[in-house]
């Protein structure tokens, strides 16, 4: 079974106590519809659990097939090192038939940071190697497409419908518990 | 590398799919409606055989798309990837061209399956390649295999620590 090979670290993007009695990593791409889907899925997770559960996110973005991800994914992660990554990772899921650089812009205005610094961010690419290594190191644990989910290391391979996750958190609950 | 035939039909392998050490047996496939591709051509370098079930998986990040966005991790160990299913040359094109893919889709096609029943990675039942991963060291020996349940997309871990692990 795949497991997680990069351990969570400080600069994760982390919503969650570190105490949580489950872990849960969601590798994704901020184009891929499926990936839309499961944010709204996720949050209804992590209301379900409330401090049992810990969020982490990576990038994962398929630029073949989604020529907006990545630069999406710089964008988060420009949010992030001004401490706005969570805001601006869920309003790229909300707009994401709008992604493009106007719509970056928007955010970040919205969010009250720099427009001209994003964009020469963007342009610049300051934040692309950050999403490789997300990237590489998903590649590294198994990530098999967006989004893959890791539930205490180990992946979900299973759907990530709300039940199917639950369930399958719940289980890394009891074994958390048992060892 | 063995020149056994890609016409004969009949498996030389039974329960599994050929291990590590084994020879990798040669093929010519059609890799584009009017080219081929043969295995030992490529004899000098390490070589990543992907069969899988069927183009057109119906998700983002399918196995073959995820590949393809891999392929520079893969091209640092001088590595070849061929991706292997029972699809026609025109499918495979269709596919490749709608997803980008930038790496050689091979025809399993005629006789059906018949390159993957040498490597013992054939579903007869449901009469499409198993989701099964090769490593080739430079010499055309499997240097690692491993096969995926077929509704689990294996990623690409293994196959890099593979490429890894291939003496240099």
């Amino acid at each position: 079974m795949a497991t997680l090979k990069v351990p969570i670290a400080v600069e994760d993007h982390v919503q969650g106590p570190e105490t949580a009695d489950v872990t849960l990593v969601e590798y994704g791409d901020y184009e891929c519809p499926y990936c839309g889907q499961a944010y709204l899925i996720v949050q209804q997770v992590q209301k379900h659990f409330g401090k049992r559960l810990r969020l982490v996110f990576r990038n994962f973005p398929l630029s073949e097939m989604h020529p907006a991800a990545e630069a999406a994914a710089e964008v988060a992660e420009f949010a992030g090192v001004q401490g706005k990554f969570w805001e601006m990772h869920d309003k790229l899921y909300e707009n994401q038939e709008r992604l493009g650089e106007v719509l970056y812009l928007e955010l970040a205005e919205k969010l009250k940071l720099s427009t001209t610094a994003l964009h020469q961010a963007l342009e610049q690419r300051t934040f692309e190697a950050r999403v490789r290594a997300d990237f590489k190191g998903g590649v590294r644990s198994g990530v098999n497409g967006t989004p893959t989910f890791f539930i205490n290391g180990h992946r979900h391979d299973g759907s990530f419908d709300f039940e199917t996750l639950i369930s399958a958190i719940h289980q890394a609950m009891g074994t958390a518990k048992s060892v | 590398m063995a020149q056994s035939s890609a016409s004969n039909v009949t498996p030389i392998h039974s329960g599994g799919i050929l291990p590590s050490g084994a020879v990798a047996p040669n093929f010519t496939l059609h890799v584009t409606p009017d080219q081929t591709l043969t295995l030992s051509d490529l004899l000098g370098r390490p070589v990543i055989l992907a069969f899988y079930p069927a183009d057109w998986s119906p998700v983002c990040g399918d196995q073959m798309a995820l590949y393809n966005e891999i392929l520079p991790e893969f091209r640092k160990f001088g590595a070849e990837l061929l991706g292997v299913s029972v699809d026609g040359a025109w499918c495979h094109d269709a596919f490749a061209q709608n997803r980008h893919l930038h790496f050689p889709l091979l025809a399993d096609f005629e006789p059906k399956g018949a390159v993957a029943r040498q490597y013992g990675a054939y579903r007869a039942a449901d009469g499409v390649c198993e989701r099964a991963l090769f490593v080739l060291d430079k010499n055309g020996m499997i240097a690692w295999s491993y096969c995926s349940p077929v509704a689990v997309n294996p990623g690409a871990d293994g196959i890099l620590q593979a490429l890894e692990d291939l003496p240099k």
